[in-house]
């Protein structure tokens, strides 16, 4: 097990290690572009662009940019924005990580609750007016774009319906850290998690059912029922249990992702200044620095993730273990 | 006479589909008296798993509906809320499914899957179950049972994975044990090894069996009473030796035919029955049989009657005379 672990790290240190080249080679090494200038930003002083070109090392080999990259974005941290008049580029990073992390993992906890409640439930009563009823509100779910949804909820919750008793406890826009109040950080964010949950729970659920039903036509579920187990045994010990591998797999791409930056619609919607938003500002200013460390900062937790969720393949089904 | 163990009364099973009902399985009886085997043979598609799944209430009852009467130990079951039927499964009556390769969930150790079934019918402790769980194997006949318990199905072969299903489909002592078909995905040898391992839980725990199967030579060496199916229906039944020395239906003298002698030159081709049963919903009026049957008379496009002694009946026309002509001639031409 300790070994797989091992494995499992180096492999992640090296995929970490090709996108960083990756990256690096196609924001500075693209022919027929001056990524000084392009780090500068629009309208800068030639004598900026200059001190870029020493500072970066663009007038020595690739390879020494690339360490000296490197060690600006882990080591000295120091990576600066031009754009936004010589400001640290990492302490931004690491600001907006708590706000876009509390914000998925809620949002990631209510999904597979609910996801499992009503992928189960329909899965159980297959074919009853409840399963179609809940796979209609499952597909709503999904069709729902996230930014429409977090407006309305905003409307209703911010302005229109803000003095009746349903939703004056709400707080204004924005994120609450949780170390200062840990009452208003889950106030202000029960909205986005809600609002940013309610796709995927459509989508999990959806996707549970079919395989849960597809697991229900094994020959195992017939022993097991043959073996007088109850319905409800059979269901989650069984059929649940064995169609965990694809729920799990999704699972792990989508949190990479969202706590990569995919939660973007979400965070602007609901003024979360997350790693989402941050990136998405500085694509709109062309802020090379930011979007390097926030692309590495992405790619990180996308692959961290998949990690992890091949160590629980392991755990999950014997027949993974090698 | 005493009262019959189990005892099926005019079984059928039929499916919605999208083009109406079908009808699987009609008209099925048989009994099964404590300790007996009996076989049930046909080939496949006949609706032997179905007929015996749907006396433990094991099909889909959004799509099959089963009518008939089947009692078990003087208890009606076709009519018994799922919970005394989810109680009466795998303590009273166990089923031995088809294939060994997927009966298992392939999640779980050996021995959490026998255990499991253990503690759904008895108070005992989670140790206590995984303990009578080895004993299991170790009965039916696996080596290192302890450590077997531990493993998981795929790391079982096909022999030791039916071992482990008979030995949890015995874990509670069933009066009645349903096998459908527990050697035919195993090698001769191992299959050999099963039989007997069947056998001696009859005479171990006294369970009756009833076996299925479409292999006669299986019949011939366990059976005590032999069932017929074809097409849903069963065509003869009656005590294992009779059958095997004066079969009455013609469907059955093919089966007969199929099996390999054990002694004097083997022949160089087993016979076998020439055409295709038909498909469900799609069979014949009168005789289902009749259009691959060597003894087919005009009458038999007509409903068979049920013929033969109470003991031992089919459902054929031919006449006592009739079938003595016939039988000899088709023996010759096989
Ligand atoms: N859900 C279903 N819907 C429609 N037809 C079905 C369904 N399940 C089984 N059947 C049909 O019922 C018939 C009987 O099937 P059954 O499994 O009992 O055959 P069998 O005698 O056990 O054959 P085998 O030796 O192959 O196991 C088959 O022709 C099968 O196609
Ligand atoms: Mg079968």
């Amino acid at each position: 097990m300790i070994a797989t672990i091992l494995n499992r790290l180096i492999q992640m240190a090296f995929v970490m290690f090709g996108i960083s080249v990756l990256v690096f080679l196609i924001f500075f090494a693209t022919p027929g572009s001056d990524p000084a200038a392009r780090i500068a930003g629009r309208n800068a002083a030639p004598e900026t662009v200059a001190q870029i070109r020493h500072d970066f090392g663009f007038d020595r080999p690739l390879p020494v940019q690339y360490a000296l990259l490197m060690k600006r974005l882990f080591i000295t941290r120091d990576l600066t924005s031009f754009v936004n008049r010589g400001q640290q580029v990492i302490p931004q990073v690491i600001d907006a990580v708590p706000a876009t992390l509390s914000l998925v993992t809620g949002a990631a906890i209510l999904w597979v609750l609910g996801g499992i409640g009503v992928g189960l439930a329909a899965a159980a009563m297959r074919d009853t007016w409840v399963d179609r009823s809940l796979m209609i509100l499952a597909l709503i779910g999904i069709s729902m774009p996230v930014f429409w949804l977090g407006e309305v909820m905003n409307l209703l919750s911010q302005s229109r319906f803000h003095d009746t008793w349903l939703f004056s406890w709400v707080p204004g826009l924005g994120y609450v850290p949780l170390t200062e109040d840990p009452a208003g950080w889950a106030k202000a964010l029960v909205i986005p998690w809600l609002t940013l949950a309610v796709l995927y729970i459509g989508i999990y659920a959806r996707i549970l059912r079919a395989n849960v039903i597809e697991a229900y036509s094994e020959d195992f579920i017939r022993t097991a029922r043959a073996k007088g187990l109850s319905e409800r045994r059979v269901l989650i010990r069984h059929a649940f249990r064995t169609s965990l591998l694809p729920f799990v797999t999704m699972f792990g791409l989508d949190f990479g992702a969202l706590v990569g930056g995919a939660a973007l619609l979400t965070e602007v919607v609901f003024g979360i200044n997350g790693v989402g938003r941050l990136t998405f500002q500085a694509l709109q200013n062309l802020d090379l620095p930011v979007i390097l460390a926030t692309v590495m900062y992405a790619s990180f937790f996308v692959v961290a993730a998949n990690a992890i969720v091949d160590l629980l393949y392991a755990a999950i089904d014997p027949r993974m273990r090698t | 006479m005493t009262e019959p163990l189990l005892d099926i009364r005019n079984l059928s099973v039929s499916f919605a589909t999208e083009s109406g009902p079908v009808t699987a399985v009609q008209d099925v009886s048989l009994s099964v008296a404590q300790g007996e085997i009996v076989s049930v043979v046909g080939e496949s598609g006949s609706g032997k798993s179905l007929s015996l799944l749907s006396v433990l209430g094991l099909h889909d009852p959004r799509n099959t509906t089963v009518g008939g009467t089947v009692t078990f130990r003087g208890q009606s079951l076709l009519d018994l809320p799922p919970k005394q039927m989810r109680h009466l499964r795998g303590r009273d009556i166990a089923f031995i499914s088809q294939d060994p390769m997927t009966a298992l969930t392939p999640v779980y150790s050996i021995g959490d899957q026998i255990a499991e079934q253990i503690r759904a019918h008895e108070r005992i402790t989670a140790w206590a179950a995984q303990a009578r769980a080895v004993q299991l194997l170790a009965d039916v006949g696996i080596f290192a049972p302890a450590d077997t318990a531990k493993r998981y199905p795929h790391q079982l072969s096909g022999g030791m994975r039916q071992r482990a299903v008979i030995a949890m489909a015995v874990s509670c002592n069933p009066a009645l044990l349903i096998a459908d078909e527990p050697t035919t995905a195993l090698d001769t040898t191992v299959q050999a090894q099963v039989l007997d391992l069947l056998r001696k839980l009859r005479t171990d725990y006294g369970s009756a069996i009833v076996l299925i199967t479409h292999d006669m030579g299986v019949v011939a060496e366990m059976a005590d009473k032999v069932v017929v199916m074809y097409a849903g229906r069963v065509v003869e039944s009656g005590p294992a030796a009779e059958v095997f020395t004066n079969p009455l239906h013609p469907y059955t003298w093919g089966l007969l035919g199929s099996i390999p002698p054990l002694t004097g030159t083997r022949p160089r081709r087993l016979p076998s029955i020439p055409g295709a049963p038909p498909m469900v919903g799609r069979v014949p009026a009168g005789c289902a049989f009749a259009p691959r049957c060597p003894a087919r008379l005009g009458v038999c496009s007509t409903e068979p009657p049920r013929i033969g002694t109470p003991g031992h009946t089919a459902l054929c026309h031919l006449t006592d005379s009739q079938r003595a002509t016939a039988r000899p001639t088709t023996l010759e031409s096989a």
